[in-house]
């Protein structure tokens, strides 16, 4: 299916500072004002209509009523989109949806409405901008969770400012003229500070500006108007998976804004800082996606050494500017962070860099990080504890044979244990325990922590040290590993499942197959939908047949396929469903839809994993393609055949029906004019011309309809018991006029079985065979039909003297519109013997022909004889009779 | 052609060349046509005209052709030969099954057409205890249930000498498969075709010089039989 390509509509923004300036009334005093010029306008939601309710029944702009019967709730798209409207204002652009709702944010609903080429003007506040919501938080110590990401914003056509005094929106809220649905009215009085409030004017008028300011450069540049440019600015964010990068990207963006400079985020992977558990990969998912939504280039690395990795990409990139973030929270985090920091800034070589001091704001619904020790955590270290106590035990042991610096060796091991294990903590605290021990239990005065020999203390600094670079080594190389194979996991799916869908032959196979595989990988239940026909979605491959599949989950299907982006669970769209769907794209166009219900529905999927996902995806999509490409050519291929067959069939039966028809015109003109010139004798002759002629064109016309009915699949065979006699009796019959010139022997077996065939149908496999025996013999020669009873078949043969078939035209006799040279002139179409053909093998025999180099050929077909025949009842008086 | 001076004949077809082809070759050999295009109209005449035949194209505009055998099924057993065209049996069953006399294929020659014709009248003018029936060379003595090939007496079983009988009786008419597999059988085997088949085989056999190029009895494909007259 491909998307129709629609000119985007235009999107116009009201902004203001907060709730109350007035962008509602300005929004649908500017959509009245569009009425007034004729043009279509449409209200979709409106959220406070009542102030507004006498303003709205003197201007009279119709509105739509959402899906529950409810006026200006959630925006009803597919209501819109069927009213084609030519403008639609659409209250609240941050609206966060009720779930259950098509798209998880209003602002998605309004771009799909755009996409539908419908113009839309829309209200925003402030505080809603996604790339401000820090700043707002911090000023108004109020966190909003309904954000309009900074693209969308920037994709307006026009923004307009509403803004009043401080003063006059806060003598509007004492009187009670704006409402505020969420906020009660301690939080109302709170927000809707003099201090707030000019905090947020400032915002929203800076943001205008700077918008302004672009557009003027953008003027300025596109009518290439000289102007002291400022040098082209590029800047690079780092993240990692902590919730502070937010921060770090937010400002970024901000920084972006303001110098009118492109930006990229970058998560460089090392092995040390593999992101292993859920939170981590959450969080890394939910920062990458922020940036993304920001406007960010995002670029995702893996390196050991992320300071050197950083630089490399700045001065590939031509960055001009780094931010990073460096968090106060923990220190030793802290002092292992900054090392990344200082690298930067050694390495920065005339790049800025701007450091973020971390502060992690609690967001409302950002999930707490596990801080405290798990359960598992202290059996780690339960374990390391046991493993020096073995250790001290066996040195116990090996005391007396061995020096003390083997002794001390040996608590290497368990250091490199727990590092491979267990991760970094454990393997610190083995270090410094397997100190302790071999403190207290060998080194003398044993069983105290006290050390005679001072030079042990810095044979104790140096275990350490040892301990902890192995053990840093250790985990690096165990996290390498992790790293490798889960690549090597992902390398090895994609070629399991290519190298699986090129062996398969058929588009049901693949997607079976593809289904299968990512099943496996995935732990789901996976489906492939494709648009039939009638572009409705089928599922045509599936793991397992009882897919819930309910209104809403089509709903969601048919936006990927009408999109052709992800949606469904653990997307922004339609994420309240069970499934999530990937279309499946090829360069133009959108095949099918790959539908994944996952066995633990919470889990939400790591980068790797959903690219990985979206690589099978591809893969699926370009082996459809493949299928289809290859179906295609088949197609052209068979019309390039039934094309050359068209022009056959045109040749022969313009000849073959006008040849008779000539004469019968002739005869019978020459009859009507002047029929009192014709003796009774030539008369006779005329007519018996016209007879002959249209008994020819009779046959032609029977062959034409059968071969049609062949064709079209449209033969129904009448199977029924039948006699190989009568039948031949009677395809003789029909032939007697032009059998007379020939001697016809017919030899039968005497113990004849009823065949269970279709009489007509074989009757006319009989008359072509014998028509063609008549028409390619001489006069008075031979025509022999004989049948031979085999085990498993009945054999007829039909034989005659004509001059026979060469050996290259045996098989193509039976091919249409094919006709041997003969020497006599034989009319006929071509089409007698494929029809015998199509008959004989739909009756689950063959047919072939022998030749004996010029004396004749032999034509023979068999049918099976695979049913016994049927019995029949003899009353007794018969029985009796026959026995006599 | 005594019997057919002067028969009436009604043609129910909406091609009007066939009707004209068909109104100046009866006419010549002195027939009394009437022409009706439709259904109804054919009703209409069949009611005023009183043919003594009626030639009915089975594909009509209006009504179709069992329809109308029907209708005049419900008060007249004047005799209807149907006119159809080839890889229509079933058509042609159903409409002998439903009342029809007889069948001409389109294309057909007007000799078969005036054969069918003459069998039809004839039939109707037959007097029912003729106790002798002879075709050529074979005499069927109803009476004394004796059938003899060229003055030779052949034995016959007695269900080889019910189907016999049967076709003698409308010698020259078409009976279907199911006509005579329920006067002989029974109407619980009108269905099974392989007892005809079989039967029909010996009868040849018995009757028949060459039983591949039968004389008497002759397969109408994917209809029934008929014997010549």
């Amino acid at each position: 299916m491909k998307q129709s390509i629609k000119e985007r509509g235009k999107l116009t923004i009201f902004l203001g500072a907060a709730h109350g300036v007035g962008k509602t009334y300005a929004m649908l005093e500017a959509g009245h004002e569009k009425m007034k010029q004729g043009i279509d306008v449409v209200i979709a939601c409106l959220e406070s209509p009542e102030g507004l309710d006498e303003f709205l029944r003197a201007k009279k702009i119709p509105s739509i009523q959402n899906v529950n019967g409810k006026e200006y709730k959630e925006l009803n798209i597919y209501g819109v989109i069927e009213r084609k409207p030519h403008l639609v204002l659409v209250d609240n652009l941050s609206h966060l949806n009720e779930p259950g709702s098509c798209h998880r944010y209003r602002y998605q609903d309004v771009n799909e409405l755009l996409e539908q080429g419908i113009d839309i003007f829309t209200t925003l506040n402030i505080q809603n901008v996604e790339s401000l919501n820090d700043i707002v938080a911090k000023i108004t110590e109020y966190r909003v969770i309904d954000k309009v990401p900074d693209k969308f914003i920037e994709s307006a056509d026009q923004i307009k400012l509403i803004d009043i005094s401080s003063e006059e929106l806060i003598q509007r809220i004492k009187d009670g003229a704006v409402h505020i649905p969420s906020f009660t009215k301690e939080e109302t009085n709170k927000f809707f500070r003099p201090g707030n409030i000019n905090a947020l004017r400032e915002l929203a008028l800076r943001f205008t500006a700077q918008r302004v300011d672009r557009q003027l450069d953008e003027y300025m540049k596109s009518h290439e108007i000289e102007g002291p440019w400022p040098a082209s600015e590029k800047i690079l964010a780092c993240v990692s998976p902590s919730p502070f990068s937010s921060q770090v990207i937010r400002t970024a963006r901000r920084m972006a804004t303001g110098l009118k400079a492109e930006w990229i985020v970058a998560y460089i992977e090392t092995p040390l800082r593999f992101p292993n558990n859920k939170t981590d990969i959450n969080q890394l998912t939910s920062n990458l996606r922020l940036a993304e939504e920001l406007g960010a280039e995002v670029i995702n690395l893996k390196s050991d050494d992320v300071a050197n990795e950083i630089i490399n990409l700045a001065h590939k990139k031509n960055i001009t500017q780094i931010v990073v973030g460096k968090p106060l929270s923990n220190p030793l985090k802290n002092w292992w962070k900054g090392s990344i920091v200082d690298n930067i800034i050694l390495g920065s070589k005339g790049v800025s860099v701007h450091i973020i001091p971390g502060q992690v704001i609690k967001e409302e619904n950002s999930q707490k990080r596990p801080s405290s020790l798990k359960k598992e955590d202290y059996l780690k270290y339960l374990g390391t504890l046991l493993l020096i106590g073995a250790i001290t035990i066996i040195n116990m042991f090996l005391n007396p044979i061995f020096d003390l610096i083997n002794i001390a060796l040996l608590y290497l091991l368990p250091v490199l244990f727990s590092a491979t294990y267990w991760g970094r903590g454990p393997s610190i605290f083995a270090s410094l325990i397997g100190v302790l021990a071999f403190d207290v239990f060998f080194v003398p005065p044993v069983l105290s922590l006290t050390v005679d020999d001072l030079r042990y203390l810095l044979s104790f600094l140096i275990f350490l040290l040892v301990a902890i670079i192995t053990s840093t080594m250790a985990i690096r190389l165990s996290n390498q590993v992790e790293i490798a194979r889960q690549r090597e996991t992902r390398t090895a799916a994609l070629y399991a499942l290519s190298r699986k869908i090129v062996a398969e032959d058929t588009l049901d196979k693949i997607l079976n197959t593809v289904c299968r595989v990512v099943a496996e990988t995935f732990a789901g239940e996976v489906f492939i939908l494709m648009p039939d026909n009638n572009n409705e979605m089928v599922i045509k491959g599936a793991t397992n047949a009882e897919i819930i599949f309910d209104e809403k989950e089509f709903a969601a299907a048919r936006w990927v396929l009408a999109h052709g982006r992800i949606a469904g669970k653990s997307t922004d769209t339609f994420d309240n469903i069970n499934n999530l769907y990937l279309p499946l794209k090829s360069e133009e166009e959108i095949v099918g839809i790959l539908g994944v219900k996952f066995h633990t529905p919470e889990q939400s999927m790591s980068s790797e994993q959903s690219e990985l996902l979206e690589a099978f995806a591809n893969l699926t999509a370009l082996a459809i393609v493949r299928m289809q490409l290859a179906n295609e050519a088949e197609q052209a291929r068979y019309l390039t055949q039934s094309e050359r067959l068209r022009t056959a069939l045109f040749n022969s039966i313009s000849h073959e029906l006008r040849t008779p028809l000539a004469s019968i015109i002739g005869a019978v003109t020459s009859l009507l004019d002047e029929g009192e010139l014709f003796s009774k004798k030539d008369k006779k002759s005329l007519l018996s011309t016209v007879n002959e002629s249209a008994q020819r064109m009779n046959r032609l016309v029977g062959n034409l309809l059968d071969m049609a009915r062949l064709e079209s699949g449209m033969m129904k065979l009448k199977w029924e018991w039948c006699d190989l006699q009568e039948i031949i009796g009677v395809a003789i019959r029909r032939l007697q006029d032009f059998l007379q010139d020939r001697k016809l022997v017919i030899d039968l077996p005497n113990n004849l079985p009823l065949i269970k065939v279709d009489f007509t149908l074989l009757e006319q496999v009989l008359v072509n065979l014998l028509d063609n025996a008549i028409k390619y013999s001489p006069l008075e020669s031979e025509i022999k039909i004989s049948v031979t009873i085999e085990t498993e078949n009945i054999k007829i043969n039909i034989i005659d003297k004509g001059p026979g078939i060469a050996d290259d035209d045996r098989e193509r006799v039976f091919d249409k519109f094919y006709r041997l040279y003969s020497p006599q002139h034989v009319t006929g179409t071509g089409l007698g013997l494929s029809i015998c053909k199509g008959i004989i093998e739909a009756h689950g025999g063959s047919i072939w022909v022998e030749s004996f180099d010029g004396n004749g050929s032999q034509f023979t077909f068999t049918l099976p004889l695979d049913e016994s025949s049927p019995e029949i009842i003899f009353s007794s008086e018969e029985v009796g009779e026959r026995d006599g | 052609m005594g019997e057919s001076k002067n028969a009436r004949v009604l043609i129910i077809d909406d091609e009007v060349q066939i009707r004209k082809m068909l109104k100046v070759a009866l006419t010549a050999h002195g027939y009394e046509i009437t022409e009706a295009e439709t259904g109804q109209e054919g009703l209409n005449q069949g009611a005023l005209f009183h043919p003594d035949l009626v030639i009915l194209d089975i594909g009509l505009p209006d009504l179709d052709g069992f329809e109308v055998i029907n209708r005049l099924r419900e008060w007249s057993q004047v005799p209807i030969i149907i006119l159809s065209v080839q890889d229509q049996e079933t058509d042609k069953i159903k409409a002998l099954d439903a009342g029809a006399d007889d069948y001409v294929t389109k294309p057909f020659s007007m000799g078969e057409l005036l054969a069918r014709m003459r069998v039809a009248l004839r039939h109707i003018a037959k007097t029912e205890d003729e106790p002798v029936l002879i075709f050529g060379g074979l005499t069927i003595d109803l009476a004394h249930r004796q059938v003899m090939v060229n003055d030779q007496e052949v034995k016959l079983t007695p269900t080889e000498y019910d189907i016999l009988k049967q076709l003698a009786l409308h010698a020259g008419r078409v009976l279907t498969h199911r006509q005579l597999l329920r006067t002989i059988w029974g109407i619980d085997y009108q269905d099974e075709s392989h007892y005809l088949r079989v039967y029909i085989g010996q009868l040849r056999r018995k009757l028949e010089p060459d039983p591949t190029r039968p004389k008497y009895i002759i397969t109408e494909p994917g209809v029934g039989y008929r014997l010549m007259t």
